[in-house]
């Protein structure tokens, strides 16, 4: 349904307010779901303090910057991007009111809409190729750059006031998703300082900043999307999860992002606290090396997906908040696979599989870490069940700070996770040969040729069915072993309302206070 | 006099040493570390080019020397240096991260040394006896409970259950003295162990010294009882406890970072956990400096106080 009332629709009618108005339409649905029951109609004013882990003393306002969620929420609340992810991490137009491409889909026509900065000025093309001129700077490292990558910025200039025609390196059908890449927030043309009073076209105003302790804003009453309910928001940072939770319940703050499942099942149908389950938010999975022995043998990256009983690793490594994988990225968001069937556990078939690659008494050495929840405890829970298939797993704990950076390319096997982005993102930061993060080193170059004929098909229908041998590929003989989608946990204060449920970490949805009342 | 006065300035520059050590030991381990700021920076996306732009954006492509040289050089004209995370001076970190810190530790003191005192002398009055032996198991007790779950503990019953106090600093910031309240619980836990150290120390030294030679001729000599324990017993006693009282000092430090985190206090605890973390050397450095010479500064103290009490004891140390 979500698919054929997206962006697909949209662009297929070309009838920008149309498009606009339905969207405008789902996120008031969205709205309503809120998380209390009840809600009733929006009530303005009040201030909302919002808890998140932080950067502590070294935070910084600069949106480009943003890297933790804290920042992202903080951005989020103060800028604007052209497009965002809807729930099903499809792009939804924001400050973009429409976008179009030529016909070989290398160049693309994007018209902004009337929105206005905090100091009055109008949004201009001039400040979004600033903002991605900035991004795209090659002595800086700003994370948006490898996202932004496909955009030839020289080439790209702006039309008008408010038109700005995008020239790609190449063919890029999933263009929207560049637009609403983490961190590429639109700034005023030739902004650079941030922590002074700093200016965004965002849903609310600056206020204060005290670096790794508060955030203060208020309402943005221009706000091209009509005001927030709420007067101020204030984002405080709780590194402790504790602190985050005793701070709800003793009504310190009204929102603390990020809890434990075993807080949310203490907690969820008191009434003390409402918690919010934002599903389809991590994928968890085992990452298989697939240029090296012994998972250079397809036989044994099959066998390593029948070893896995998901159910047992959901309960046990994310104490069952989640749900099981399919060894697909992206269960829930668009273009998923959603028609295979779903794999269990086949210890039988698992162990003739392995005999056949001659691979019977096979020993591995399994990667993992605290720097993230149910890493470890996946680790053990998966060396027993490998146990069972004759499989000996090592566990082999390594470093927080270093671990992302550390298996990318050593080891075998280790524990990987990753936030909500479009399957289309996974697919070209990960799985393919230029791949800057390919952590299986999943190298193919049929597989490439597939991508590129995904992003040279105008058609979505037909885009949707190169995704779908590109999945189904992946599913039989992928290096990855999802095995899980951790459910992201929020708790919230009662009085809090307008809480959108559906939305993933990272998507539009998320994190978004301007829709949030306190009744 | 003289004796004291190269006595403070053997110290002194003892101190400078342990101070200078510890930085050059901080900077190693640093660099001992897997990954570096770099790295730790990128987390979940550790795009090799990404990583070399951040790393040449924050200088670590520079060898370790030439970094350390920078930075040492930068001290000697009372420059910390700038964070490699935010590019903010460190000196900005540190003082903004004292404020909490210090109030915590003055506070803590400030109570710890009257109670651990009483409590101590109280003990040995009484020694053997039932409130001896009571208090003495309490001590061990509370002794034995890491400060993490003790701070929970409180905080449940106190903050959430009986709502007397709020459970979290969250929000207030530095400005913690305008909110009394929210000190009650931070420096309950902070005080909860050295008072039980301390006050334990007090009472073996009273008991100790009321059973010595010197105090019984005091009380054959007919001096009064309370006489006999302020100014003869006491002052032996007190030796040791003060310098137990310095070393309690550092170790708040440990106890303030579990205690900043647990109630969201933005102190030195928190900025010294961030800046770890992120692999942030020169404010981990800064830090360092700043603890060295405030643990050389407190332990000269007390060996000061110490050899004023008891100056054969200094002999020893």
């Amino acid at each position: 349904m979500r698919d054929s009332w997206g962006r697909r629709g949209f662009l297929a009618a070309g009838a920008a307010s149309l498009g606009a108005l339905a969207l405008t339409g789902c996120g008031g649905d969205d709205g309503g779901k809120s998380a209390g029951s009840g809600g009733g109609s929006p009530k303005r004013g009040g201030r909302l303090r919002a808890a998140f882990a932080g950067g502590g003393a070294s935070e910084n306002l600069d949106p480009h910057l943003a890297n933790l969620f804290g920042d992202a929420a903080r951005a989020k609340a103060q800028y604007d991007k052209l497009a965002d992810y809807g729930a099903d991490l499809s792009a939804q137009p924001r400050l973009a009111a429409k976008w179009e491409p030529n016909k070989t889909l290398d160049r693309w026509q994007v018209t902004l809409r009337e929105a206005e900065f905090h100091d009055g000025r109008p949004v201009t093309a001039q400040d979004v190729l600033y903002s991605y001129r900035r991004i795209a700077d090659p002595a800086k490292a700003f994370r948006a750059k490898a996202s932004l990558e496909p955009i030839d910025l020289t080439a790209s200039r702006a039309t008008g006031a408010r038109t700005i025609e995008f020239v790609l390196k190449r063919p890029t059908a999933e263009f929207p998703n560049v637009l609403a890449a983490f961190g590429a927030y639109i700034v005023p043309d030739k902004a650079a300082d941030f922590d002074k009073r700093p200016v965004g076209s965002g849903p609310f105003r600056f206020v204060s900043f005290a670096p790794g302790r508060s955030a203060v804003f208020r309402r943005n009453d221009a706000y091209w999307e009509g005001a927030p309910h709420l007067d101020e928001l204030e984002f405080v940072v709780a590194n402790e999860e504790s602190a985050r939770v005793n701070a709800l319940l003793g009504g310190q703050i009204e929102y603390a992002h990020e809890l434990n499942p075993t807080t949310a099942r203490a907690h969820e149908g008191h009434g003390q606290i409402e918690i919010v389950r934002l599903r389809g938010s991590a994928m968890q999975a085992f990452a298989m090396k697939t240029d090296r022995p012994p998972f250079d043998d397809p036989r044994v990256r099959q066998a390593f997906f029948l070893i896995a009983d998901r159910q047992e690793l959901v309960n046990g490594a994310l104490s069952g908040a989640g749900v099981v994988g399919n060894d697909l990225f992206g269960k829930g968001y668009e273009y998923y696979a959603a028609d295979l069937p779903q794999r269990a556990q086949d210890l039988a078939k698992a162990r003739a599989l392995l005999k056949a690659a001659g691979a019977s008494d096979l020993k591995v050495t399994l990667d993992t870490s605290e720097v993230a929840a149910g890493f470890t405890e996946a680790a053990g829970i998966f060396r027993d069940q490998a146990k069972q298939a004759g499989v000996t797993v090592e566990v082999r704990v390594g470093s927080k700070d270093s671990y992302w950076s550390d298996i990318l390319d050593s080891g075998v096997l280790a524990c990987y996770r990753s936030g909500a982005m479009p399957i289309e993102a996974h697919i070209s930061q990960r799985l393919l040969t230029d791949s800057t993060t390919n952590a299986t080193h999943w190298r193919h170059k049929d597989f490439d040729a597939q991508y590129q004929q995904a992003q040279s098909t105008a058609d979505p229908a037909q885009r949707a069915a190169v995704y779908a041998r590109m999945q189904r590929r992946l599913y039989t003989e992928g290096g990855f072993l999802v095995w899980g989608f951790a459910d992201w946990i929020i708790g919230t204060g009662r009085q809090v309302k307008g809480v959108d449920t559906k939305a993933p970490a990272n998507t539009l949805g998320w994190a978004r206070f301007d829709k949030v009342w306190l009744a | 006099m003289t004796f004291l006065g190269s006595f403070v300035v053997r110290r002194l520059l003892l101190g400078v040493a342990q101070t200078v050590a510890v930085v050059l030991l901080v900077f190693a381990l640093t660099e001992a570390l897997p990954g570096d700021a770099a790295v730790a920076l990128a987390g979940d996306q550790p795009d090799p080019a990404r990583i070399a732009a951040i790393r040449e954006a924050m200088h670590l492509d520079q060898p370790a020397g030439e970094r350390l040289l920078t930075w040492a050089g930068g001290l000697l004209h009372g420059d910390l240096g700038t964070s490699l995370v935010s590019g903010r001076p460190v000196a900005t970190y540190l003082s903004e991260g004292f404020g909490p810190t210090l109030l915590l530790a003055a506070l803590t003191l400030a109570l710890l040394i009257p109670a651990g005192f009483g409590l101590g002398v109280l003990m040995a009055r009484h020694e053997g006896g039932l409130l001896d032996r009571l208090a003495s198991s309490v001590t061990l007790g509370v002794y034995a409970v890491p400060e993490f779950a003790l701070g929970v503990l409180l905080v449940t019953v106190f903050a959430l259950r009986l709502d007397w106090l709020p459970p979290t600093a969250v929000g207030y910031g530095t400005d913690l003295l305008a909110h009394p309240a929210v000190l009650v619980l931070p420096v309950l836990v902070l005080l909860a162990r050295p008072v039980c150290s301390l006050s334990r120390l007090v009472r073996a030294g009273m008991v100790e010294a009321l059973a010595s030679p010197y105090v019984a001729q005091a009380r054959r000599y007919g001096v009064p009882e309370a006489r006999v324990r302020y100014l003869h017993a006491l002052p032996n006693a007190l030796a040791p406890a003060v310098q137990q009282l310095a070393r309690t000092v550092d170790w708040l430090l440990c106890g303030v970072i579990v205690v900043e985190a647990l109630f969201v206090v933005p102190g030195l605890g928190t900025v010294l956990l961030n800046a770890v973390s992120e692999r942030d050397v020169p404010v981990v450095q800064g830090l360092a400096v700043v603890f060295g010479v405030l643990t050389v500064v407190l332990n000269l103290g007390a060996d000061l106080v110490a050899h004023r009490f008891a100056p054969r004891a200094e002999v020893a140390a």
